[in-house]
C-alpha cells in the first residue's frame, strides 16, 4: 500500500467499509458453506436417527451396517386418537393439544404417527415410538422402546437435545440409558406413572418400579422427560395404541 | 527463516499458551476424557488460529482501531462455524461429543490473544506460523491430558482397549476420577510443576512477600 501515510484507517467511511465489507464476504462464505454441506450433513443426521432406533431396540452390533440391520424392522403408522394402524395417512395433518394435557409441551402433534416394529417370525418383540418434548433449553427428540406387553420400558434415547453439557446430557450417559430397561409404564389404570425423581431410585422401595433415576444437577431436564414419556405414553398419545398390546397380553 | 522458526517453535514449550500464559483451560478441561475428541479439537483450534492469524494480518492496514476486536471476532467466528460445518459432516459421531466446545473456540483466549498481539504487528505468512505454533502448543498439552486420562481411566487408546479392564476379565481397574473433571486440573498442575522444573526462568517472581511479624511489633 503506497498511499499508507495519507490513508486514515480511522476515518468514518474506511469504519464502514470494513464494516460491511467484512460482514458481508463472511456471511458470504458462512452460509455458502452450510449449503453445500447440508445434504451430507442430512444424511449423517438421518443414519444416526437410525442407530439411535436400533440402540433402544438392542439390535446394534459394532461395525454393523446400519441399513441392513434397519431393513429388519417393520415401519407402521399409527392413527394415535383411536390406536389402530392405518396405512396411506395423511402425515401432514396435526391436531392441537389441550393445554392441560400437554405435559410436553410441544402445543400440537401429528395425527398419524409412524411406528417401528421389531418382529421375529410375525411375532412383536418391541414396539418403537418416537417421542418428544421441551427440556430446560431445547426440544428433546428420541425413542422409546416398549415391551410387547404394552408397559414394560425396554429404552428410552435421544437422538437430537440441546440440554447442557455435562448436566442435562447425562441421559445420553451409558449408566442413565441401562437403569430405564424393565420399568413399568402403567400402575394400575390407564394413566402413565412412571417419572425421573430425585436422586436415585432405591431398587425394591415402594413404586421404584415407576421412577427413573435423576440427574444431579439436570432437575429441570429430568421433568422434561417425565412430561414427555407421560404424554406420549398417555391418553393423548400413544396411550389407546398401548392399551390395544395391553389387553391382548 | 530462523525467525519464522523461532515463532512456531517458542510456543511448544518455552511461551506454551497453556501452561505458561494458562489460557484455554476451559476447554482442556471439558474435552479430555478421551483421546479422539482432544485430537479433533486441537485440528480445529489449530487451523482457526492459524487461518484467523493470516486474515486479520492481512487486513491489518485497513482496520479501523475503534472495531478492531468486533472484526476480529467477526473472522474468528466465520472460521469455526466452517470448522463446526465441516465437522458436522465429515466426523459427525466426534463432533457430538465435543458439542460446544467447537463453537466456544470462539472466545477461546489463546485465538483472540493472538489475532491482538501478534497477528496486528506481523506479516501474513508470519501470523500463520505464530497461529500454527500456539495451536501446536495448545494442541501438546491437550493430548497429553487426554492420553493420561482415556489410557487410566478407561484402559484404552482412541477407543481400543491397551489396559484389559477387570470388567472385561483383565487386570486393569479403571480409575473413573481420570474422566470427571478434576482430574484435567490435576494433570495440568503435575504438568505445569515439571515443566518449571525443568525450565527455572519459567517460574514467576511471588507477587508479595509475606512480612514476617516480630512480637514487639503487635500492638
Amino acid at each position: 500500500m503506497s498511499d499508507k501515510k495519507e490513508f486514515d484507517r480511522d476515518s468514518i467511511s474506511n469504519t464502514l467499509i470494513i464494516a460491511i465489507g467484512l460482514s458481508l464476504v463472511c456471511s458470504i462464505i458462512v452460509s455458502s458453506a452450510a449449503i453445500v454441506l447440508k445434504p451430507v450433513q442430512a444424511k449423517n443426521e438421518e443414519a444416526f436417527r437410525q442407530r439411535i432406533i436400533l440402540d433402544v431396540a438392542g439390535l446394534m452390533e459394532p461395525g454393523g451396517d446400519i441399513d441392513t440391520l434397519f431393513a429388519s424392522i417393520e415401519t407402521r403408522t399409527v392413527e394415535l386418537a383411536s390406536g389402530t394402524y392405518k396405512d396411506d395417512a395423511d402425515m401432514e395433518a396435526t391436531v392441537a393439544i389441550p393445554d392441560q394435557l400437554d405435559l410436553a409441551g410441544i402445543s400440537q402433534r401429528a395425527e398419524n404417527v409412524d411406528v417401528y416394529l421389531v418382529t421375529n417370525n410375525g411375532r412383536v418383540e418391541q414396539i418403537i415410538l418416537p417421542v418428544y418434548g421441551k427440556g430446560l433449553w431445547s426440544t428433546m427428540l428420541g425413542y422409546l422402546a416398549v415391551a410387547p406387553d404394552g408397559n414394560t420400558i425396554k429404552g428410552l434415547r435421544f437422538y437430537a437435545h440441546g440440554e447442557t453439557p455435562g448436566l442435562g446430557d447425562q441421559m445420553d450417559k451409558e449408566s442413565w440409558r441401562a437403569q430405564v430397561a424393565g420399568k413399568k409404564i402403567y400402575g394400575d389404570g390407564d394413566e402413565p406413572v412412571i417419572r425421573v425423581i430425585k436422586g436415585l431410585v432405591q431398587e425394591g422401595s415402594a413404586g421404584s418400579e415407576h421412577m427413573f433415576d435423576g440427574m444431579a444437577g439436570a432437575t429441570l431436564t429430568g421433568n422434561g422427560i417425565t412430561g414427555l414419556v407421560q404424554y406420549w405414553t398417555g391418553p393423548h398419545g400413544f396411550g389407546p395404541y398401548l392399551k390395544n398390546f395391553r389387553e391382548a397380553g | 527463516m530462523s525467525e519464522a522458526r523461532k515463532v512456531l517453535i517458542d510456543p511448544l514449550v518455552d511461551n506454551n499458551p497453556v501452561t505458561l500464559q494458562m489460557l484455554g483451560i476451559c476447554s482442556a478441561l471439558a474435552v479430555t476424557t478421551s483421546l479422539l475428541p482432544a485430537l479433533l479439537m486441537c485440528v480445529a483450534l489449530t487451523s482457526v488460529a492459524a487461518l484467523a492469524g493470516a486474515a486479520i494480518s492481512a487486513l491489518r492496514h485497513r482496520i479501523p482501531n475503534n472495531i478492531r476486536i468486533i472484526v476480529h471476532m467477526t473472522i474468528i467466528a466465520s472460521l469455526v462455524i466452517l470448522v463446526d460445518q465441516l465437522l458436522k459432516a465429515y466426523a459427525f459421531e466426534t463432533s457430538k461429543q465435543l458439542s460446544v466446545f467447537v463453537g466456544l473456540i470462539i472466545t477461546n483466549c489463546i485465538v483472540l490473544g493472538r489475532a491482538e498481539a501478534f497477528a496486528m504487528k506481523n506479516g501474513v505468512v508470519m501470523s500463520f506460523v505464530d497461529g500454527l505454533g500456539n495451536g501446536l502448543g495448545y494442541s501438546i498439552i491437550l493430548i497429553s491430558v487426554a492420553t493420561l486420562r482415556e489410557l487410566f481411566g478407561a484402559g484404552s487408546l482412541l477407543g481400543y482397549p491397551v489396559f484389559e479392564l477387570t470388567s472385561n476379565g483383565g487386570w486393569y481397574v479403571a480409575n473413573g476420577l481420570m474422566l470427571l473433571p478434576p482430574s484435567a486440573f490435576f494433570i495440568i498442575g503435575l504438568l505445569i510443576w515439571g515443566i518449571r522444573t525443568w525450565r527455572k526462568q519459567q517460574v514467576e517472581k511471588p507477587d508479595y512477600q509475606i512480612h514476617e511479624v516480630h512480637r514487639t511489633e503487635v500492638y
